[in-house]
């Protein structure tokens, strides 16, 4: 009985069905934490993390100097700015808004950095539904290949103060 | 009940610890009367604090319901804000300082070892508690319930959370000190039963859940007196989840305790093995303390071999753990119910289950929605890659409604059934209300779940006050969310009700003092059965091995369908 004293000799083999759960079980487990791993060296989605140390002021003027060397147009007072293939993008998120708009090209892989100049973001592209956390003080960089073309909102989607409703930007893909 | 209860533990002939006891008149054990007091108040804060987080609910529930859209924005933050804290940490703290109280006491046939650390311990809980509340309807903490660093609330916030932690730490330290005395005068001989082992389990957890909470939290509250410089925000987070996950283990090691007490209650199982039984609550105390990596899978500065070992539990050991308990509670119900005789086939023995006992359905309950719905997504949310198409979004909170509401919270309150006749000693008012409880509450919180869940697989983020400016998202999304609305209605009807129940019942309720409280409902036993006849029979489970192969096909299905789901989005490193 679960709420009395066992009996002195409690201590004995799991046997029959249940040895046979626990096996099942036990190499569920096994499958499941090798996937992650096979992931990281065949899969094509994988976090790793890369990040550098950054002042927000510094991330601010790098962003401002890649706005203005790759600027092709202006939406609603906000450029667009489309990196050369391959190269670096960089995306400042502060409340409430994400800036620049990016432009990229179906099948090329850019660099594309975030970090936030406030608060912590959550850089949340849709409707890909794809999710990454943005920190202050952090250089968080994304290698993106974009597969698909079309128009994507990037949504923030961690708490960051009373507009955070009304936090977006937007990446252009051609 | 009360004779194959009284049959099953004989009272202690002890004269001398009478005067401090009571027998019970319903088990026949020794109720250590401290202990039982500190459990009456700690079950009546936590039922207090349900209720706010409860309210809280509605108004959110609401607001997130698109065509409804109650409360105005500054006002949404803020109640989300009083709702995470008042579930997630009150309502769920207290009950289980409760259930820490009796565990430590009635089944060792010992005495609380001190009413004053007792009423310490209870003291700054409840002082933090109201502190938290007060400071957030205030308006001044508005950083929801996990303040991640930039935000900054009012140093009250912090210091009532730091107040709320010693007090639980100061409870679990009576309990521990219980422990030891029981030993050393030997209330009783042998190994403490699997309950308490349970108990003890939990309690090893939330000491180093609540040392986290002091290491990220006292650093923060000196930084709001301006007395520090701000600690880093990617230190926050790693140790702030220290205390943010590892203390949803404490409940489920809680939960889990709850439903082998209940099983036996109900259906007089006894548990398989003890010694798998026990394994399985080892591997938790091991493996569950890097579940707080769970919270940075997509998180700047932490590499792929951290998050790859640290999500999978090394190895996936705590989710074996759950497994394993997913396997020996039905599996002891199934025993002890083809013994009592009810053999039919796979699942005749499921038919005669005693379903009209509230605490039972809702236990029962607790194990399907935790298990089917917590557990799979969790562990399928919480894979490294995957959580890619899952961070910050609803799918999360489905997750966690369905782990620490439906599982949790649904066990507590089913145990509720017992704790109000058995320590406040008045019979349940309103019977036939009881028993369509659970089923009222579990219902609405699985439509939650899986609302916020489908929701959040469409990208709908988690603590979002409108889903509407953004243009991202359709009618489904939607029709999810309203989904979502409809279960929480349902819900936080059920758990009006109950609090309805408990709070009649300890006003109102009819006495039992010397005689057995008014009986829920036991499974009943056929002529000619016979206790233990199958204590040998290894294969005897055929059911619940049925049943958990249904489980893993589930689960594997799940599973697969999230790396399909990832591998169609663009590709990244």
């Amino acid at each position: 009985m679960s709420l009395s004293i066992p009996a002195r000799d409690w201590y004995k083999a799991p046997a029959g069905a249940e040895k046979l759960w626990i096996g099942l079980a036990l190499l569920w487990c096994f499958v499941m934490s090798l996937m992650m791993p096979y992931w990281h060296f065949r899969g094509k989605q994988n976090s790793r993390g890369e990040a550098y140390s950054v002042q927000p002021m510094d991330f601010f003027q790098r962003t401002e100097k890649f706005v203005a060397a790759n600027k092709v147009g202006e939406r609603g007072g906000v450029p667009i700015v489309e990196p050369a293939p391959g190269g670096e993008a960089y995306l400042v998120a502060r409340m409430w808004a994400w800036y620049p708009i990016l432009k990229l090209r179906q099948g090329e892989t850019y660099r594309v950095h975030l970090s936030s100049l406030d608060l912590q973001h959550g850089f949340s592209l849709q409707p890909l539904n794809m999710n990454f956390q943005v920190l202050p003080g952090y250089d968080h960089v994304l290698t993106l290949t974009p597969t698909s073309k079309g128009e994507f909102t990037i949504v923030c989607n961690e708490f960051c103060g009373i507009g955070h409703d009304k936090m977006f930007g937007k990446i252009l893909v051609e | 009940m009360s004779s194959t209860l009284t049959a099953t533990f004989p009272a202690s002939p002890d004269p001398a610890a009478r005067a401090l006891t009571r027998k019970c008149d319903t088990t026949g054990l020794n109720v250590c009367l401290e202990a039982e007091r500190f459990i009456k108040f700690n079950a009546v804060s936590a039922v207090v604090f349900l209720l706010i987080g409860g309210i809280a609910a509605l108004l959110l529930a609401l607001t997130r319901w698109q065509a409804v859209h109650l409360l105005r924005v500054d006002w949404f933050y803020r109640i989300l804000t009083l709702h995470g804290l008042n579930m997630l940490i009150f309502w769920i703290l207290f009950f289980e300082v409760a259930v820490l109280y009796f565990a430590c006491t009635t089944p060792l046939n010992a005495r609380l070892f001190s009413a004053k650390v007792a009423w310490a311990g209870f003291a700054q809980m409840v002082t933090g508690a109201l502190m938290v509340n007060y400071i957030i309807l205030k308006g001044q903490a508005d950083v929801l319930m996990t303040s991640y660093l930039p935000l900054l609330a009012h140093p009250l916030f912090y210091l009532g959370i730091i107040l709320v932690a010693t007090g639980t730490l100061t409870g679990v330290f009576n309990f521990f000190a219980t422990l030891y005395v029981a030993r050393r005068d030997r209330t009783y001989e042998g190994s403490v039963p699997l309950v308490t082992f349970g108990a003890t389990a939990a309690a090893i957890i939330a000491v180093v859940t609540l040392l986290h909470g002091a290491i990220v939290m006292i650093p923060t509250f000196t930084f709001s007196m301006g007395w520090t410089a701000q600690p880093d925000p990617m230190w926050y987070r790693m140790i702030w989840w220290g205390l943010g996950h590892q203390s949803q283990q404490v409940n489920v090691c809680a939960m889990v305790a709850v439903w082998y007490l209940i099983a036996q209650l109900a259906t007089g199982a006894r548990p398989i093995n003890e010694t798998v039984c026990r394994t399985a609550f080892l591997l938790y105390v091991l493996f569950i303390n890097i579940a707080s990596a769970h919270h940075l899978l997509v998180d700047p500065a932490v590499g792929a071999t951290w998050k790859i070992w640290n999500t999978s539990y090394a190895m996936y050991l705590a989710v074996l753990a759950s497994m394993i308990h997913g396997f020996t509670v039905p599996a002891s119900v199934e025993l002890a119910m083809r013994e009592k005789g009810h053999t039919k086939g796979l699942f005749g023995w499921v038919v005669a289950l005693p379903w009209r006992n509230p605490a039972f359905a809702g236990a029962v309950l607790s194990v399907l929605i935790f298990g089917f719905i917590g557990g799979i997504t969790g562990v399928t949310l919480g894979t490294q890659q995957i959580n890619i198409i899952a961070h910050n979004t609803l799918r999360i909170t489905g997750h966690f409604h369905a782990t620490v509401v439906g599982g949790t919270s649904l066990a507590f309150m089913a145990l509720a059934y017992y704790v109000i006749p058995l320590i406040f000693r008045r019979d349940f008012i309103w019977r036939p209300a009881a028993r369509i409880q659970p089923w009222l509450f579990g219902g609405g919180i699985l439509l939650v779940s899986l609302g916020m869940s489908f929701a959040g697989s469409m990208g709908v983020p988690r603590r979002i006050y409108d889903i509407d400016q953004s243009g991202a998202f359709g009618a489904a999304a939607h029709l999810m969310l309203g989904v979502m609305g409809l279960g929480a209605l349902a819900a936080v009807a059920g758990l009006l009700l109950f609090v309805l129940l408990c709070v009649g019942t300890i006003l109102a309720g009819e006495r039992n003092e010397g005689r057995p409280m008014a009986d829920w409902g036991v499974a009943s036993t056929l002529a000619g059965a016979r206790e233990g006849s199958l204590a040998d029979d290894h294969w005897a489970v055929k059911g619940t091995v049925a049943l958990t192969a249904v489980f893993l096909v589930c689960f594997a299905v799940y599973y697969f369908a999230n790396w399909k789901a990832l591998a169609d989005v663009w590709p990244v490193r």
